[in-house]
């Protein structure tokens, strides 16, 4: 062999090794990507980025909780008494930075704002109880009449197991993802409830009672319907679906968690009816003739030995089916309503992960606290369906080893 | 009640669950159909929305989408060609083949928002492409890839290995088997493996999110560097978020039908492409 065609081979064949790793490689940096992104969130202070939170200086509170912060601001503590511990009395004054304008007249504040800050600090020193919301960039200088207020950095405890998800808040904005895990886990399960049996049913009418001619029909047409885009079925769920269920059940808003869990469950069906009739058709003939020869009917045969013998496929089937439904963004965006509440029925609006990110990332600006919170939430994704996908797999395949003699 | 009985009462069970299912199904389709049909005409397919995306037509969109098919398949068909035969004709059966097979299966099961932020991070910021069809090709690649590897694998196992086996005997290296007698016979699977990567790459809405799409964009790209509208987006932007939502109802059938009926064609693609090329080189 000429040397020139040598290298040609080895070239050719390092492409090919190359490629084989590219799987590996993609998920690496998705991980790589997603974590480094989403963990920044807890270098980022509690109060938005490029603001402090000052007191007066004869004011003894040192730090403010975030959420105390925004229960001060949206006027449900009015007093000292209730934050500090007695340690300050007296009613709290808010302060927000663009109020100094109605304070002061253009003059007053000087040519291109030169004197702003020194009227900030007049403020808050002429004002024991204020405490004030203002850009770090006009912070009053003094550090014997001004105080700037300690807030501690955004922590895990507060991600995960916080209650409100307010990204966009002032002056702390709240980050607390439970409403939309459970909302994702809420929509999807019932998603799943809904899907199985149908589709359990359609599997074993394929696989055991569908004559060839309908079979050869009806399969590839399943498969098809797998591959309608999900926005196509979020559109019908939006012009049918959503309609029919406010009037069905006479609510304010038909954007609910059970019309998301119908659509799930429609867009979940292909999924399910065709690995589930794989596991059936899989199972041995020889089981099938064995106890047909016994003299048990069709359906004693389906029930007692078919069913549990392809089991393991079909819990396989119901995993990856949860496992489409959770991470499916369009068509739940769609018809859910995306109140970021805790959900309490199936009948008011919900917000999955998926659709939060779909909603809101192109709106946080790239780097912020509130951007890499949606990046934190992709990792939650991610995580949640590689273990859907792993235990899957280990399922089916622990059900592969089952033969006849077994 | 006898076991004879119970046999036809399940059966008819099943019967009914089969009929109701299917019917679900063909209802939706039904109902994009009877509505989009009567939108689609030339003018359609062929203008530019107009009247705050109201009235007029499509164009644009449809454009977007061929350049992202176009862009995702030349970056996700070659790779993943190579690395089912790396996978397939090269690691045999080593254990490091059921590591790739799970981290490929794993890469397929992975929420297409989360591959719209990993693109993001990666495309439009680390590598500064910005929102482009560059880095939305790149993101719909990796998406596809794993459907494509798939395919391509199993195009491969169903040669019989007396195929390889002859071409060793006549003296072929191992490239020259693979490109003068392997692919050649499996190429009918990976086309149809191709074909419906197309049909899920033109309906993907999510991965394009905050990678390419644009909202409204009436002229057409000029480069891999300019930002495109497409078809998924453009159905999910007139039917949630347009300026007069009931008045862009038929656009949003119309667009909606467009998109069936590409994944019908995709399909039907597919299944001509299994059963014509097939033909030609039968194996048993």
């Amino acid at each position: 062999m000429k040397w020139s065609r040598r290298v040609i081979k080895y070239m050719i064949e390092g492409l090919f090794t190359l490629s084989g790793g590219v799987t590996s490689l993609v998920i690496l940096l998705i991980v790589v990507f997603l974590f480094k992104e989403g963990m920044g969130l807890f270098t980022n202070p509690a109060v938005e980025k490029g603001y402090a939170l000052c007191v007066n200086a004869a004011n003894p509170t040192g730090s403010l909780d975030a959420r105390v912060v925004k229960q001060i601001f949206d006027g449900e503590i009015t007093t000292w008494e209730e934050v500090s511990e007695g340690k300050m009395t007296g009613p709290i004054a808010l302060f927000r930075f663009n109020e100094i304008f109605s304070r002061y007249t253009e003059e007053e504040l000087g040519e291109d704002y030169a004197l702003l800050s020194p009227r900030l600090q007049e403020v808050v020193a002429g004002t024991p109880g204020i405490i004030a919301f203002l850009p770090e960039e006009y912070l009053p200088p003094g550090q014997e009449v001004v105080k700037r207020l300690r807030a501690g950095n955004i922590t895990p405890g507060s991600f995960f197991t916080g209650g409100e998800w307010q990204p966009t808040v002032a002056p702390a904005p709240r980050f607390g993802v439970l409403p939309l895990i459970l909302g994702t886990i809420w929509v999807s399960l019932f998603a799943i409830v809904l899907a199985l049996v149908p589709g359990l049913g359609v599997a074993i009418y394929l696989s055991e009672l569908a004559g060839a001619r309908a079979r050869g029909w009806l399969k590839p047409t399943i498969e098809l319907l797998a591959g309608i885009p999900s926005v196509v079925y979020g559109f019908f769920g939006l012009v049918v679906l959503v309609p029919f269920i406010q009037k069905l059940f006479s609510l304010p808003v038909g954007e609910s968690a059970l019309a998301g869990s119908v659509v799930l469950a429609i867009m979940a069906l292909p999924t399910i009816i065709t690995i589930a009739e794989d596991a059936i058709r899989g199972v041995p003939r020889a089981l099938r003739e064995a106890s047909l020869a016994l003299g048990a009917t069709h359906w004693q045969t389906i029930y007692r030995v078919i069913i549990p013998h392809a089991s393991s496929g079909i819990t396989a089937a119901a995993v990856l089916g949860i496992g489409r439904a959770v991470g499916e963004t369009m068509a739940v965006l769609m018809v859910t309503g995306n109140a970021a509440v805790m959900p309490r029925s199936l009948f008011e609006p919900v917000r999955t992960i998926p659709a939060t990110i779909a909603a809101e990332l192109g709106e946080a600006p790239a780097g912020g606290a509130h951007y890499q919170a949606l990046f934190l939430l992709g990792c939650i994704l991610f995580v949640i369906t590689m273990v859907i996908n792993l235990s899957a797999e280990f399922i089916a395949s622990r059900g592969q080893g089952k033969g006849v003699g077994a | 009640m006898n076991r004879k009985m119970k046999q036809a009462l399940a059966f008819a069970t099943f019967r009914l669950l089969g009929v109701l299912v299917v019917g679900v199904l063909f209802s939706i389709l039904g109902f994009i159909i009877y509505n989009g049909a009567g939108v689609i005409n030339w003018k359609f397919l062929s203008a530019s929305p107009e009247e705050g995306m109201s009235a007029g037509g499509i164009f644009p969109a449809i454009v977007g989408t061929l350049w992202l098919i176009a862009g995702s398949i030349a970056i996700a068909f070659p790779i993943g060609v190579m690395s089912g035969i790396y996978i397939h004709e090269y690691l045999g059966n080593r254990w490091i083949v059921k590591v790739i097979r799970v981290m490929t299966n794993n890469l397929g099961g992975i929420p297409s928002i989360v591959f719209g932020l990993f693109g993001m991070a990666l495309f439009v910021h680390a590598f500064g492409f910005g929102d482009s069809i560059l880095a939305g090709s790149f993101t719909l690649g990796l998406l596809v890839l794993p459907l494509i590897i798939r395919t391509t694998e199993e195009a491969l196992k169903a040669i019989p290995d007396t195929y390889r086996a002859g071409s060793y005997a006549l003296g072929a290296g191992k490239l020259q088997t693979i490109f003068r007698v392997t692919l050649p016979v499996a190429l009918p699977n990976i086309i149809t493996g191709l074909i419906l990567s197309i049909g899920r790459v033109s309906g993907e809405t999510a991965p394009i999110l905050f990678t390419v799409a644009a909202y409204f964009l009436p002229r057409l790209p000029s480069g891999i560097f300019d930002q495109v509208m497409a078809l998924p987006y453009h159905l999910y932007v007139i039917a949630t978020s347009g300026t007069d939502i009931e008045a862009s109802r038929p656009m949003a059938y119309g667009t909606a039908l467009v998109l069936v009926m590409i994944v019908f064609m995709m399909n039907l693609l597919a299944t001509v492409s299994r059963l014509r090329l097939g033909k030609k080189t039968k194996m048993d």
